[in-house]
């Protein structure tokens, strides 16, 4: 085991299926039209063969745990105006089916594409009368594990058309290959020109966003995608943009978008 | 940050260098000719365990996050997103690893994925207290050379 890890060889992603619950996962799927690569990866593609197996088992998958306390805090009343989610949207398997697939989304309201994070602060905020969470609440991760979790399964397929959300794609792709920070790294020198390689233990996959919440073996915990975004950048010594700031909402966008065709994974184990 | 913070930064650390270590070259300095930087950053020969240890620490030139390196069959978790550095001094000079090291980007174009360990050319939003520095000191750089010299197949 020792002598493998020191000359570790290109890895490719593996040739597995995925198969949730008898439900299979799209996890190659053809990319779209504009995109770098010609085939979209999930990043479940290439992790370790232990790391792989307790995303396919429900009962292993601690992910489920969060997806369980998701369902609580959805039949919660709170607020000033004495309602829970169930109170409007009744039962999230058929309410919530396939939605989170389809975000970011454009917000007319907000003028700015929202993720499902910001759109349960919406509800919160305007038709329960409770705060927004403060960003990483273990409730925040909770419910939008949750949400997700009702479209495991569902393709990514965002919605370009809507409002403005082509201009914040331009903006995230921009993004995407900025060079930040004293080590001078785009995502796209990770994601893409080193796709399939190791940086230490990691190996590096395509970046895709498709299995967030993920749950992290390292962390024991969920991470949302705007922190493992922060992480990333963090990593090339760069200062860190702000949760839910223009910058992360724009990388979202663009980042989703090179996962179209993925399933929804979520809750996703990754290392 | 932007280029005119950059460029400020950039000239108050060459400043303080030169006050320090008069024979040190600022990083803004540092003479590429055919792909190689002949004169010593110093003056100071190079340690080669001095940058054995450069070359492993990961606070400090974390190389093997990219490179495998035989010579050093005690550390696990060597990365692939560059090349093996084994017989890497049969391939190059010292002048030339003297580049690579300083600023790759010098050397293999500004596309490749190896930072610059003594270059001011870096990224935008540069952590705080990050701004203005390189990832290694000039001494720390005569190090790795040394070390990377010792490199023979
Ligand atoms: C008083 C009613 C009400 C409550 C309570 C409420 N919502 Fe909503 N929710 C709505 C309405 C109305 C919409 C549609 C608004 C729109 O599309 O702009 C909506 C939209 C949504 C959507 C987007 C659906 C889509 O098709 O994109 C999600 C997700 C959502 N709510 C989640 C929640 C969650 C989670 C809670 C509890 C924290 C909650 N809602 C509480 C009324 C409510
Ligand atoms: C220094 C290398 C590096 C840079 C630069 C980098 N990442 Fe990552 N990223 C990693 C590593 C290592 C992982 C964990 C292994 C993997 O999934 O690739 C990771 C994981 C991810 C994941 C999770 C993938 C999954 O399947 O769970 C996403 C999303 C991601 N990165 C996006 C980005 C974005 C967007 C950027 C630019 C803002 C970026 N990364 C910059 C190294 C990097
Ligand atoms: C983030 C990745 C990364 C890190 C960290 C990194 N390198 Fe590199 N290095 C590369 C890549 C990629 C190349 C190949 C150059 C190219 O073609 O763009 C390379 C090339 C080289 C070469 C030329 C090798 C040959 O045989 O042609 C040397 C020497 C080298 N690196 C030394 C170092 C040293 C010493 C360090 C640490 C102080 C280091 N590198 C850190 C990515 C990295």
């Amino acid at each position: 085991m020792v002598s493998s890890s020191v000359v570790s060889a290109y890895a490719d992603p593996v040739d597995d299926k995925l198969v949730i619950d008898g439900q299979e996962m799209i996890t190659r799927a053809p990319a779209p039209e504009g995109h770098p690569f010609k085939e979209v990866l999930s990043g479940w593609l290439f992790r370790e063969p232990e790391t792989r197996e307790l995303e396919a088992d429900s009962f292993q998958n601690s992910g489920m745990l969060y997806v369980e306390r998701g369902q609580e805090i959805w039949n919660t009343v709170e607020g000033s105006k004495g309602k829970s989610c169930a109170s409007c949207h009744n039962d999230a398997a058929e309410s919530m089916k396939g939605i989170s697939a389809h975000y970011p989304k454009w917000d007319a309201d907000a003028k700015r594409p929202i993720n499902i994070e910001l759109q349960i602060d919406k509800c919160r905020t305007q038709n329960m009368g409770a705060e927004a969470y403060k960003f990483d609440a273990p409730e925040q991760k909770a419910l939008t594990t949750f949400i997700k979790y009702q479209s495991l399964g569902a393709p990514v397929k965002l919605d370009l058309k809507q409002g403005e959300m082509q201009s914040w794609w331009d903006r995230g792709k921009k993004e995407y290959y900025t060079r930040t920070g004293q080590l001078n790294l785009a995502c796209a020198s990770c994601h893409e020109a080193s796709m399939g390689k190791h940086i230490r233990a990691d190996h590096l996959s395509q970046g895709q966003a498709n299995g967030f919440p993920t749950y992290r073996l390292k962390q024991a915990d969920m991470v949302s995608l705007h922190n493992r975004l922060r992480g990333c950048i963090r990593d090339t010594r760069a200062e860190m943009p702000k949760p839910f700031s223009d910058e992360l909402m724009a990388l979202e966008v663009y980042v989703t978008w090179r996962g179209t065709g993925l399933s929804v994974e979520t809750p996703a184990v990754r290392q | 940050m932007n280029l005119a913070g950059i460029l400020v930064a950039a000239s108050a650390a060459a400043m303080c260098g030169s006050v320090a270590f008069a024979a040190e070259i600022a990083p803004t300095d540092v003479k590429f000719e055919d792909y190689a930087v002949n004169a010593s950053l110093t003056g100071v020969a190079g340690n080669a365990e001095e940058g054995a240890k450069v070359f492993a620490d990961r606070k400090l030139g974390n190389c093997l996050a990219c490179h495998e390196n035989k010579a050093m069959p005690k550390q696990l978790f060597q990365g692939n997103v560059g090349p093996s550095l084994d017989g890497v001094a049969d391939r190059w000079s010292p002048a030339q690893l003297r580049a690579i090291v300083s600023d790759s980007k010098k050397v293999f174009g500004p596309e490749t994925v190896m930072p610059g360990f003594y270059s001011l050319e870096v990224g935008i939003n540069v952590r705080k207290d990050l701004v203005g520095k390189t990832v290694l000191s000039a001494q720390q750089v005569e190090d790795v050379v040394a070390y990377l010299a010792t490199l023979k197949e």
